[in-house]
């Protein structure tokens, strides 16, 4: 424990308490949801007015500024999912698996986009819904990891060991999705030759670039408001019966 | 006792209890056969067709087999509450676990491995081919039981864990697969396989030190 310095262990007990955790994400989802509706409006703008029509692809390349941030958040969140499942099972921090918990079906739906998004992309690029793609099959087994997720905890009543639960998954997990992916590439890369519409990402011009990062940002932010909204419920709901739940309850009446 | 007689009389007591229904014992092996049947059934029967979807469909049959068999690896153990002596038991968690994996690929994975040569001759696999798939079983086999452990030990408390534990246990054989049945491919052709065989054997070796350790976490999660 002494490595820690007191301060950011003083700032974690805090953190951790639910009522201190409810009014703090009271306090920061508005600035949340306005620093998210200005970049997706920047990104939006830039990507869908400003940018340029690639000379391949056309107009219909407009759909990476979607499908490539959810691709990335489908990722990030996984990560970050795992993170908090270590968290909980090492400190045994309530609100990490809270956090863990809240965090799969946005992870999922962020998956979910991106695969549909591509596939919808694939029509019109590659003449075909699916191919069995290196990126594509990862994409849909994390997928299936998510999924996972989900139905474990819904399975097992007690939610403190189905946190526990899906906190170790979580763990088995990240250390499976490197191995995942790398042999679904080598996979595909002995079953077909290179694959199609891939783009160069180093010389992409930054009238492209620009609007994609920002809405790369705008996506975090979207998982920041959505993760605290449905943290704060899940919360309401694992605690109903503790006091500062009535507290609240009996103000907001 | 020390650790390693600990170990061995796990391993005795399961193949013990295995070997006193040996009922159960032979319906995954059952079931792979008749998996592995259905195909032929399914896209018909043309030599050649069969040839070049031998080693895909062993594989996938024999990780259905296996999937099938998981659900029997601590079940009884946690009905009748030996997983908790075990829990309370002075030794690591994670060793006695292992020992119990050990026995459950000795009762699951060996006779898969010995039927499987049969079946790639009715699929019509090169002789070639014959060597690789044994080595791939031999290799892939024992990591059916240790990464199933992990989704076992997480559903065993559960009434109706069935479809969930395929639904976490699947997706984490995909890279076993892969290898496996493209080892067998390149056999077939005639290509060299030992680059497969070793990230086989990788994958094993981390498999075997890494995979108990959840597995014993999962279980004191699953006992509580």
């Amino acid at each position: 424990m002494s490595i820690i310095p007191a301060a950011v262990s003083r700032f974690f007990h805090r953190t951790a308490s639910s009522p201190h955790f409810y009014a703090l994400a009271d306090r920061f989802i508005p600035w949340l949801l306005v620093i998210f509706l200005v970049l997706l409006g920047f990104g939006l703008y830039g990507g869908l007015y400003q940018a340029p029509a690639d000379y391949q692809q056309g107009e219909s390349y407009r759909i990476i500024y979607i499908h490539v941030p959810a691709a990335w958040m489908s990722l990030f969140i996984y990560v970050l999912m795992a993170i908090m499942g270590a968290i909980a099972l090492i400190w045994h921090m309530k609100l990490a698996e809270v956090m863990l918990i809240s965090s799969a079906p946005i992870g999922a739906a962020f998956t979910f986009i991106a695969l549909v998004t591509g596939s919808l992309w694939g029509k019109p690029m590659w003449g075909t819904w699916w191919v069995w793609d290196a990126r594509l099959t990862s994409e849909l087994i994390l997928l299936f990891l998510y999924l996972g997720i989900i139905s474990l905890y819904g399975a097992i009543e007690d939610k403190r060991s189905a946190a526990r639960a899906v906190s170790i998954l979580a763990l088995v997990g990240v250390v499976n999705i490197p191995i995942i992916h790398y042999s679904v590439q080598w996979w595909n890369t002995l079953h077909q030759g290179p694959t199609v519409g891939k783009m160069g990402k180093s010389s992409m011009h930054p009238s492209m670039l620009v609007p994609l990062l920002e809405m790369a940002m705008a996506f975090k932010f979207y998982y920041g408001v959505v993760v605290l909204q449905t943290a704060k419920l899940e919360l309401l709901k694992r605690e109903s019966t503790a006091q500062w739940v009535k507290n609240l309850t009996e103000t907001s009446e | 006792m020390s650790l390693t007689s600990a170990f061995l009389a796990i391993v005795r007591r399961d193949l013990l209890l295995a070997f006193r229904r040996r009922a159960e014992m032979a319906n995954p092996l059952f079931f792979f056969v008749l998996v592995v049947t259905l195909f032929p059934l399914a896209v018909g029967a043309q030599p050649n067709l069969l040839q070049t979807m031998a080693p895909g469909v062993i594989w996938v049959s024999a990780l259905l087999a296996a999937l099938l068999s998981l659900d029997g690896m601590f079940r009884s153990d946690f009905e009748d509450g030996s997983l908790e002596q075990m829990l309370l038991s002075r030794h690591s968690l994670s060793i006695l676990v292992l020992g119990k994996i050990f026995a459950h690929w000795l009762v699951t994975g060996v006779p898969l491995m010995l039927i499987a040569p049969l079946l790639a001759l009715f699929l019509g696999l090169q002789d070639t081919a014959m060597s690789t798939l044994w080595l791939t079983l031999l290799l892939g086999t024992p990591m059916l039981s240790l990464i199933g452990a992990i989704g076992v030990a997480l559903t065993v408390g559960l009434r109706r864990g069935g479809m969930i534990l395929s639904l976490l246990v699947l997706p984490l054989y995909i890279p076993l697969l892969i290898f496996a049945s493209n080892a067998v491919e390149r056999a077939a052709s005639g290509l060299p396989v030992t680059a497969q065989l070793n990230i086989l054997l990788a994958m094993l070796s981390l498999a075997v030190v890494l995979t108990p350790w959840p597995t014993a976490a999962a279980l004191k999660m699953s006992v509580n």
